[in-house]
């Protein structure tokens, strides 16, 4: 008789693996995709290009001549980054700069930590934060969208997000409805459906919930980390909006501009970088929430949202320590 | 619907079998009865080499406080009493018995006829229990005449039985349900007297709705007992998980049922109660699933105590040419043969053929921290944590983490998306930390 396997329980497994959590995440995108190229043209699709290409050759090239492991190009990691890198940067970025966003991204912030799994921040957020930095005039100037439904297009004029026009005109001193009602104001719908100015993968909240939905359908992320970050944001929004709506941007306007959707659902939802018991993701979120506010409204940035999620990236693993899971039977009620 | 509230998977359920009426595995010509069946010490062999023995003799006496009488399963003759290896892989002193005939034990009732009147006392209960070898037949094998002395102190409340069968591919308890029901719900009775208590609940799956509707239909008779129906998931049949999603109560970390007033008993176990105090018949069979998706015809088997499962199989279809895998138990926490030949035991609940493909293990990659493991962890524990501690011998650590908490169901590694052996870890780490726990002090 020929040999029986041999291994400890369980003989069975699960259906989902990395690969089907990664391509996953790659098909809740798919949307937001669609829309930027819509809105923004081939410039979009060039962005998108480049940005793929470029993270899954230093995914390849660093795995194969550096660390010499298996290759893991396959497991659709690299092109999650690559996707969230060009939802990142505005359509009109130069390509070298997107290679070098792509080069910091996989190769400092995941291979240099020895890939996936083990890196400890966002690698697109790291790769956006340093190219924001770096080249702050490319990083924002951000082209119009054409007008909706109408095809001309007006790819080479540029103009500030609707973050960008709120904060400049509070601080020269005008009102919020004074600026909301300015002409080149994108306003609630536009926002909602991504007709403004912005990072290629921020402008359309309805594209990007759409690709949430599908996650928790698939059971890839859970409510804990997006419904804590977007609770504490409106509350701690709204709190500032009540004190004074002329200075202060109310809660849904938070959450329609800049990247607090892209945000939310694709980046602080990261498993490798976020915290691991639900209690401890809860924390993370009511802390990037927090942090977004507070750096919208009082940093020298128009948007907080990268900076928010990387920061509370850096106290994952406190998060960790102090949180833990609730065991069984370790608060049990005493009934007699 | 009632179910335990933290973690839990939903395996593929597989019940091939469920719809296999019980047969009657006809007689081997040889069995092997090992002698340690029971958690706790092995028992002392009583009978020599070339005695004849009947169906139903004592062959192998308990010693000690944990541990239980084994019993001839056959008539025939003692041919060598030796090492043989077992079902778990370890060595272990057994009795060989070739079968001559059938002759059983004179005082054994074996008509068929229910005796529902429960004549014995509370003693009687745990003595004949102790005396004919009954250990808890879900497959932990505890004696279960220990469960019935309820330690000073404490009070029982509740009785539970566990008809949850929450692991995928074995229906031996189901079938059991509805064919052996009112002499289960009598050996239900017993041990309610034998505890004192008033109330018993039968906790099933949903995915069994005929066990349920029969039962309840047959415990109209029967004051007391009641049919709690539960919500399909693994692992209820867990003993502290069943107590949570029937009572609510939570059995605190290292303490045993009692501790919340309840004791818990599979469904088998009953039945055995019934068939040792009613009918006088020691432990000497029981019913094995035999099942398998490359099986020709799977089944449910009346089987003796002792007989090799290499029979069981035969009398399935034969082992299929392109078998991977033998188990014991089912897929989520039953143990891997390493040869045919090994005897079916008191705890063997099912035997499961795999094929060459579902054998092999998912491949291996880096853990992209995802957190499911901890998700779907029904005690609370954080798998991939505990799994790092016990790779790198953090094991002082890993004891602080709880590790001696995890009941080995198997859902962390079933679910992990990057195939990590996060059981074999953990395997290893309460080894290691059970080792520390117990020579501390000495």
């Amino acid at each position: 008789m020929s040999m029986l396997t041999v291994s400890g329980s369980p003989h069975v497994h699960g259906h989902q693996n990395v690969k089907s959590i990664m391509y996953g995440v790659v098909v809740a995108m798919l949307p937001a995709i669609f829309v930027s190229i819509y809105f923004f043209g081939l410039d979009a699709a060039r962005v998108f290009f480049v940005s793929i290409a470029a993270c899954l050759f230093f995914e390849w090239s660093i795995q194969k001549y550096l660390l010499k492991g298996p290759l893991t190009i396959n497991d659709g990691s690299a092109l999650v980054t690559g996707v969230l890198l060009a939802f990142n940067v505005p359509s009109s970025l130069p390509v070298w700069m997107i290679v070098v966003g792509a080069l910091v991204s996989i190769g400092i912030a995941k291979m240099s930590f020895g890939g996936l799994g083990k890196n400890p921040f966002n690698p697109a957020l790291v790769g956006r934060v340093f190219l924001l930095i770096s080249f702050p005039v490319q990083m924002t100037s951000w082209p119009l969208p054409k007008a909706l439904f109408n095809s001309a297009v007006t790819d080479a004029i540029t103009g500030p997000t609707t973050l960008g026009i709120l904060k400049e005109g509070i601080s020269a001193g005008k009102t919020v409805q004074e600026l909301m009602l300015s002409p080149n104001f994108p306003g609630y719908l536009n926002d909602f459906i991504g007709a403004q100015a912005g990072s290629m993968g921020e402008i359309s909240a309805i594209a990007l919930l759409l690709g949430a939905a599908y996650m928790f359908l698939r059971k890839i992320i859970t409510w804990h980390i997006p419904v804590a970050y977007i609770g504490s944001a409106v509350v701690f929004s709204g709190i500032l909006w009540l004190v004074d709506p002329t200075q202060f941007i109310d809660p849904l306007m938070h959450l329609l501009a800049g990247g607090m959707i892209l945000g939310v659902f694709y980046m602080a939802t990261d498993m490798v970088s976020s915290p691991m018991s639900p209690k401890g993701q809860i924390v993370f979120g009511v802390g990037a929430g927090l942090l977004t506010i507070m750096i919208r409204v009082w940093g020298a940035y128009p948007e907080g949202v990268s900076f928010a999620i990387l920061i509370m990236n850096a106290f994952t693993p406190l998060i960790n320590k102090a949180f833990k899971p609730a065991r069984f039977g370790e608060n049990v009620p005493v009934k007699k | 619907m009632k179910t335990f509230k933290l973690g839990g998977v939903h395996p593929e359920e597989n019940k091939l079998s469920a719809g296999a009426v019980v047969e009657t595995l006809p007689l081997p010509e040889k069995v092997c009865i090992p002698v340690s069946q029971s958690l706790g010490a092995p028992s002392k062999v009583v009978v020599e080499k070339g005695e004849l023995v009947k169906t139903g003799q004592l062959i192998a006496k308990g010693e000690s406080f944990i541990s239980s009488n084994v019993h001839a399963s056959v008539s025939g003759k003692v041919v060598k009493i030796d090492e043989v290896i077992d079902a778990s892989g370890y060595r272990r002193q057994a009795v060989f018995i070739d079968v001559i005939g059938d002759e059983w034990v004179e005082n054994i009732d074996r008509t068929p006829a229910l005796v529902s009147e429960i004549t014995a006392t509370k003693d009687d209960i745990v003595k004949k229990i102790n005396e004919m070898g009954i250990v808890g037949l879900g497959g932990a094998t505890f004696p279960s005449h220990i469960k019935l002395m309820v330690p000073e102190g404490k009070k029982a409340q509740y009785l539970l039985i566990n008809g949850v069968e929450c692991e995928p591919y074995l229906t031996s308890d189901h079938r059991l349900m509805l064919e052996r029901g009112n002499e289960m719900l009598v050996g239900i009775k017993i041990l309610m007297k034998g505890l004192d208590v008033t109330k018993a609940y039968i906790g099933i799956e949903r995915n069994k709705p005929d066990a349920i509707d029969h039962l309840r239909n047959l415990c109209k008779d029967f004051q007391g007992i009641e049919v709690v129906e539960l919500k399909v998931k693994y692992p209820q049949g867990g003993e502290k998980q069943l107590i949570k999603a029937v009572t609510g109560r939570e059995v605190p970390s290292g303490k045993l049922p009692i501790e919340v007033g309840c004791v818990v008993n599979n469904v088998g176990t009953a039945l055995a109660v019934y068939e040792v105090v009613q009918k006088n018949k020691p432990l000497i069979d029981r019913i094995v699933t035999v099942t398998g998706k490359s099986l020709q015809k799977p089944s449910n088997l009346l089987v003796r105590i002792g007989t090799p499962i290499s029979s069981l199989i035969d009398f399935a279809g034969g082992l299929p040419e392109n078998t991977g895998k033998v188990i014991n138990g089912g897929p989520m926490m039953g143990k891997a043969l390493t040869s045919l030949e090994v005897p079916v035991v008191k705890g063997t609940s099912g035997i499961l053929i795999m094929s060459e493909q579902e054998s092999v293990r998912v491949p291996v990659s880096n853990c992209i921290r995802c957190a499911r493991c901890i998700s779907v962890c029904p005690m609370g524990l954080e798998p991939v944590l505990l799994a790092q501690l016990a790779e790198n011998q953090g094991f002082e650590q890993a004891e602080k983490e709880h590790i001696m908490d995890c009941i080995e169901c198997g859902s962390c590694h079933f679910t992990c998306p990057a195939g990590r052996p996060l059981l074999d870890y953990l395997r290893l780490g309460k080894n290691k930390v059970g080792f520390i726990i117990r020579t501390r002090g000495k």
